[in-house]
């Protein structure tokens, strides 16, 4: 498959992940379109590792060239489980106090 | 060498010693010990410039090294000091009659408090010491830091009694008119290391670096010069601050304003006559001002009556002459007029000094009168003085002004016709002056009357020098046709070179001598009786009116020079500066706070917001750092592959 076509989804993907932190108000969806967005990124790394890999086996070279790429998603959905975990156990304590996992909501702690 | 090395330090240091002297000791000293030691200082320095002019007498032109004062790569400006005929006479000159000068104030000056008495004194060596920098150096930096310095000096004495306003103004006057010609000066020394890479007269004042110069460039250089001239000597069209200057104290007038400082001018074109003689245009702007001033500054003097005032006119129109000589190639003459001058001058002024001081600091001559019996020293002294400036044979004015108007004859008839009309004037207005002051009966009050005194002996003594000087002055330069020899002259000839050959007979020449001679003789006549009976009261026709006030220069250069320059300093101070430079910087300071006041809203709180300029800011930076074209550069590679 040509690579723009993973581009292209991708992109579909970040930016549907973009829209759904900056519209929406529920803690909890705003955290899964974070992950939305780290998943398109993941996808992306994996599509061009793919793609570089194929082209250095056409060049000769050995079967492993491209594929660190592929670590890199391990370690960010590590980051991201890590992340999740961090959040989410935030967005209780907020809705213990608050009753509410309204975002907006918190904007009270300036001043 | 070595002699000289030492002869020049201390002729130069003794002033500086009693500068340093007076002037920080000002508040322990008694009036005594002042007036001893700056004296003294100025007497020991006379005494070594005595030896110095044997010295150079018998062994020639000398030139003393110390330590170089700008050392670069591609000019070299020594500190030099040149003991030469020419700067010889003139160290006699400045530091006799210097001498004198500093002997009669401590008799003039003596009511003044013993703070004030030695910062005179201080200021009046400091005077000497710049005086002598000046006609001592070996090159044109070192003749200018000299330069400077007298005109420091002046405004610091024009401006010694500082608690009147108007003395101020007039000391500022000085000094203003005095930097303009400055300039020039300063220039013509930009030009000569531009075009010599040297300053020193032993480079610049030879046949070799003539040839180096274009005569546009030589024409340049000694027009620039002629313009410090102006300004220091006080010509056409910077002489008003001379006459404004009589505010000093009396004995200041005589030194720096008629003996030493406004005959720098003088001085440097004479030092530089080389340049000169190769410039056609040069010398005859010279001698045209010279003229011109000579002519005009008399006019001015036959109505004024202030008794410093008609010498200090008097001064700039003797000076005018001495321009005249230069501009026709007499550099002798003019510097035998300068040297009779110094005398004659000084003698007058410190004998206007005896009279004021005798008339309780009354200045006005239509209220003085009669004093000839009073004061029969002061009388006597200041009647060869007028002779002496009338140019009465055999006193000494009568050689000196005879030499430089027999080279104006030779020059141009026209110039010497003029000449004559001045020297008539001369007589008119110093006779003028004389028999008012002198003759008739007393005008002032009662009070005065009983309170005239003849001046102590300090003050007496060196009108009586001065005027035996005045009288034999004459004795260094009798022509050769009068079976004399004209010792100064030939005494010159290193610095100017031989006499110009004036192409005259002799019996021309003792014609040219009779004509103006009787002239002059019948103008002082006629001025004695005219004003043996009457003085002079408010003028009433309109040719008095306009010679009383001094030919309306100074309102003219208030009107065309100073309220366009005033007007000219408050558009800048209210429309440029208050306007558009402070408009500018509250303006940057007022659209900063005023955007600052609006962008702070962004700043809401909602993360959502900035969430969104996050957004927004990156897509930006994706746009900046790969405009389009590179993104689609992008993409077709990869769809290429």
């Amino acid at each position: 498959m040509p690579i723009q076509y993973y581009i292209y989804f991708c992109l579909a993907l970040f930016s549907i992940g973009v829209v759904g932190v900056l519209t929406r108000r529920n803690a909890i969806i705003v955290f899964m379109c974070i992950e939305l967005m780290l998943n398109a990124v993941n996808l992306l790394l994996v599509a061009f590792s793919k793609m570089y890999n194929g082209i250095a086996l056409q060049n000769g070279a050995s079967v492993t060239a491209g594929i660190d790429a592929q670590i890199f998603v391990f370690f960010i959905m590590v980051v991201a489980a890590a992340e999740v975990s961090i959040g989410l156990a935030i967005i209780v304590m907020m809705y213990r106090n608050t009753h509410s996992i309204d975002i907006n909501f918190l904007n009270r702690l300036k001043n | 060498m070595g002699i000289m090395k030492v002869l020049v330090g201390f002729i130069i240091l003794w002033p500086l010693a009693g500068f340093l002297f007076n002037g920080l000791g000002r508040n322990y000293w008694s009036k005594k010990v002042i007036a001893y030691k700056a004296t003294g200082y100025i007497v020991a320095s006379f005494i070594a410039s005595i030896f110095a002019f044997i010295y150079v007498q018998e062994h020639g032109a000398t030139t003393v090294h110390y330590f170089d004062f700008i050392n670069t790569a591609t000019v070299k400006i020594p500190f030099d000091f040149k003991v030469d005929a020419l700067s010889s006479l003139f160290l006699l000159v400045i530091t006799g009659v210097g001498s004198l000068i500093h002997l009669y104030s401590t008799a003039y000056m003596k009511e003044e408090a013993a703070p004030h008495y030695a910062r005179y004194f201080s200021y009046l060596n400091l005077f000497i010491f710049s005086m002598l920098i000046l006609v001592l150096g070996d090159n044109y930096v070192v003749m200018f830091i000299g330069w400077e310095g007298v005109g420091l000096c002046s405004y610091l004495l024009i401006g010694y009694w500082f608690t009147n306003g108007n003395y101020n103004y007039a000391a500022k006057k000085a000094f203003i008119m005095n930097r303009i010609g400055d300039l020039g000066f300063l220039l013509a020394i930009f030009w000569l290391i531009v075009k010599l890479g040297s300053v020193n007269y032993s480079e610049v004042l030879t046949a070799e670096s003539l040839s180096k110069l274009s005569s546009a460039d030589i024409t340049g250089i000694t027009l620039l010069l002629f313009v410090g001239a102006m300004g220091k000597s006080a010509q056409i069209p910077l002489f008003t601050w001379l006459p404004d200057a009589m505010a000093g104290p009396t004995p200041v007038s005589a030194l720096i304003h008629a003996a030493t400082m406004v005959t720098a001018g003088i001085y440097m074109i004479t030092r530089s006559n080389l340049l000169f003689s190769h410039s056609e245009l040069t010398q005859n702007v010279i001698a045209i001002i010279g003229i011109s001033t000579a002519l005009l500054a008399a006019t001015i003097a036959i109505k004024q009556n202030d008794i410093k005032k008609v010498l200090a006119y008097s001064t700039v129109s003797q000076l005018g002459y001495m321009f005249l000589g230069l501009g026709v190639g007499a550099y002798s003459g003019a510097v035998f007029h300068v040297i009779t001058h110094a005398f004659f001058k000084a003698l007058l002024f410190l004998g206007a000094g005896s009279v004021i001081h005798a008339m309780h600091h009354e200045q006005d001559i239509r209220k003085m009168g009669g004093l000839k019996s009073k004061l029969p020293i002061t009388h006597l002294t200041f009647l060869i003085g007028c002779i002496a400036i009338a140019g009465v044979p055999p006193f000494s004015g009568f050689f000196s002004k005879d030499e430089i108007l027999a080279a104006a004859f030779a020059k141009s008839p026209i110039y010497w016709v003029l000449g004559v009309i001045g020297a008539a004037m001369t007589a008119f207005y110093m006779f003028r002056l004389y028999t008012t002051t002198f003759l008739g009966k007393f005008r002032g009050s009662s009070d005065q009357e009983n309170h005239v005194h003849e001046s102590p002996l300090a003050m007496t003594l060196p009108l009586i020098l001065l005027a035996i000087a005045s009288a034999l002055a004459g004795a260094i330069g009798i022509p050769e046709m009068m079976g004399g020899h004209h010792w100064l002259s030939h005494n010159l000839i290193p610095i100017v070179g031989e006499p110009i050959e004036l192409g005259l007979s002799h019996s021309l020449e003792w014609t040219l001598m009779a004509v103006s001679v009787s002239i002059a003789i019948l103008a002082l006549l006629f001025a004695i009786s005219i004003y043996k009976k009457k003085t002079d009261e408010e003028p009433l026709t309109a040719l008095g009116k306009f010679l009383y006030h001094k030919w309306h220069i100074d309102e003219l250069y208030n009107e065309g020079i100073v309220q366009p320059l005033n007007r000219f300093a408050g558009f800048l101070k209210d429309i440029i500066e208050k306007q558009v430079i402070d408009g500018a910087v509250n303006g940057t300071g007022k659209l900063i706070q005023y955007s600052a006041r609006k962008v702070r809203l962004i700043q809401n709180g909602q993360v959502g917001y900035y969430i969104l300029f996050m957004v927004f800011g990156i897509i930006l930076l994706f746009m900046i750092w790969f405009n389009d074209i590179s993104i689609l550069l992008f993409f077709n590679k990869l769809t290429k592959n």
